[in-house]
């Protein structure tokens, strides 16, 4: 998990990492399954030597007790991350590239590059879409799943552009 | 993979086209709106069809519900030759046979949705007492129970299109057919209505919908990908990721 959420959600309140993996649950629903608790207790470790959480509890306590709360500097770089606004770049050109090249060095069909493609995306939209389907209205997982859904979306329409491309390119030749 | 599994015997689709075709026009205006198609539905199998506009897939949709008759070709629906039927024999098939499903609900807006889901049952013959019985069952199997009494300007779009699928099943279809299900409807009542049909279909119902939602689309259990009066593409849709839901949204583990 990103220091970052990690860091944030201790400006709610000094929190023990258990606690941390439950609010992380509850947000993620059905994603938090593939999570690794084990992570939560490694990146706070890390935000403790780096100086941006400290141990509010007595030293003594066992370690999966141990309680942090935000430091000064982790209070500055979660105000800095909030108003952060990189966005994940989706890596189109791969997989443009692939087409290209395939066409152009005879190494295969561009449409069936291109439908194998959409099979893929099309299995993992029916995952998802069931995923969706049985979160409770409204919770915040089914937010985070419909711009899963979205993204999936514009990704198979933009293969149907690629499509209709290719076959009329193919036509053409 | 699941790309290519043999088709089903042809002797026991529950649809099945052989050359089917229709055209408008005449001579340079000539337009292949369903170009030479065969095609082979299994009884419970839910297939979609998308493709652009224009592609001929509603077209495609209202040859298998006879709304509309072929140019030419075969059509068999449970075994029973239907694209010679005449009118009255059609009207009977479309009555008794398939159950539609269209964007916009088609709902009669001065009834209720009890007297909405009642009429087809009616005018199929049943007794008013049946057709009320079916049509509680079926507004409450839609989740729609407290609402039998509301008039459809009373509902919203999502338990409209509920209530037209009550409807759609009120007369025990041998299939049903959908054109563009969730087309007027957003994201919320979108998965109302997925939700239904994931349960209509593993109750074994055999499903045909019309759809540019590729949410609809990824949730049935063939996809078809028609052009120009064709299907370009079919694909078998019962395999899930290999990955997990996690990497999908791109959590780091």
């Amino acid at each position: 998990m990103q220091q970052e959420v990690v860091l944030a959600m201790l400006a709610k309140e000094p929190s023990h990492g258990y606690e941390l993996q439950a609010r992380l649950g509850q947000a993620l629903g059905p994603l938090a399954e593939g999570i690794n608790e084990g992570q939560m207790y490694v990146t706070l470790t890390r935000l403790e030597k780096g100086g941006f959480v400290a141990r509010v509890d007595a030293p003594t306590e066992r370690s999966d007790r141990k309680v942090y709360c935000l430091t000064p500097a982790g209070q500055e770089r979660v105000t800095e991350w909030m108003s952060d606004v990189s966005w994940p770049r989706p890596d189109l050109s791969e997989f443009h590239m692939k087409l290209i090249v395939a066409a152009q060095g005879a190494l295969a069909d561009p449409i069936s590059i291109v439908d194998a493609q959409r099979r893929e995306l099309l299995r993992r939209l029916r995952d998802v879409t069931s995923a969706a389907m049985e979160e409770r209205e409204g919770s915040d997982a089914a937010l985070l799943l419909e711009g899963i859904v979205l993204r999936l979306q514009a990704d198979l329409r933009w293969l149907e552009t690629c499509e209709t491309s290719w076959t009329e390119r193919s036509k053409n030749r | 993979m699941t790309t290519e599994e043999p088709m089903k015997e042809p002797e026991k689709s529950l649809v099945r086209a052989r050359g089917l075709r229709k055209e408008y026009g005449r001579d340079e205006g000539l337009v292949r709106a369903v170009d030479d198609i065969d095609l082979d539905i299994a009884r419970g199998e839910t297939v979609a069809v998308m493709g652009p506009s224009g592609c001929g897939k509603s077209t495609l949709l209202h040859l298998l519900g006879g709304l509309d008759r072929p140019s030419g070709g075969e059509l068999w629906l449970d075994g029973r030759r239907i694209d010679r039927l005449d009118e009255r024999a059609l009207a009977r098939l479309r009555r008794r046979e398939i159950g539609f499903i269209f964007q916009a609900f088609h709902l009669m807006d001065e009834l209720t949705a009890r007297e909405n889901v009642e009429l087809p049952a009616l005018l199929a013959g049943r007794s008013p007492r049946d057709a009320r019985t079916r049509a509680l069952s079926l507004l409450e199997e839609v989740g729609l129970a407290d609402r039998s009494n509301h008039l459809p300007s009373a509902l919203s779009g999502g338990q409209r299109q509920r209530v037209a699928i009550a409807r759609a099943l009120v007369n025990e279809p041998t299939v049903v057919l959908a054109d563009e299900p969730t087309g007027n409807l957003d994201s919320t009542a979108t998965y109302e209505v997925l939700r239904l049909l994931a349960r209509l279909r593993s109750s074994g119902l055999t499903i045909v919908i019309v759809t540019h939602d590729e949410r609809v689309a990824a949730t049935t259990d063939r996809l078809i990908s028609m052009r120009d009066g064709t299907f370009v593409d079919q694909t078998r849709l019962t395999g899930g990721t290999r990955g997990s839901l996690a990497d999908l949204a791109g959590l780091e583990r």
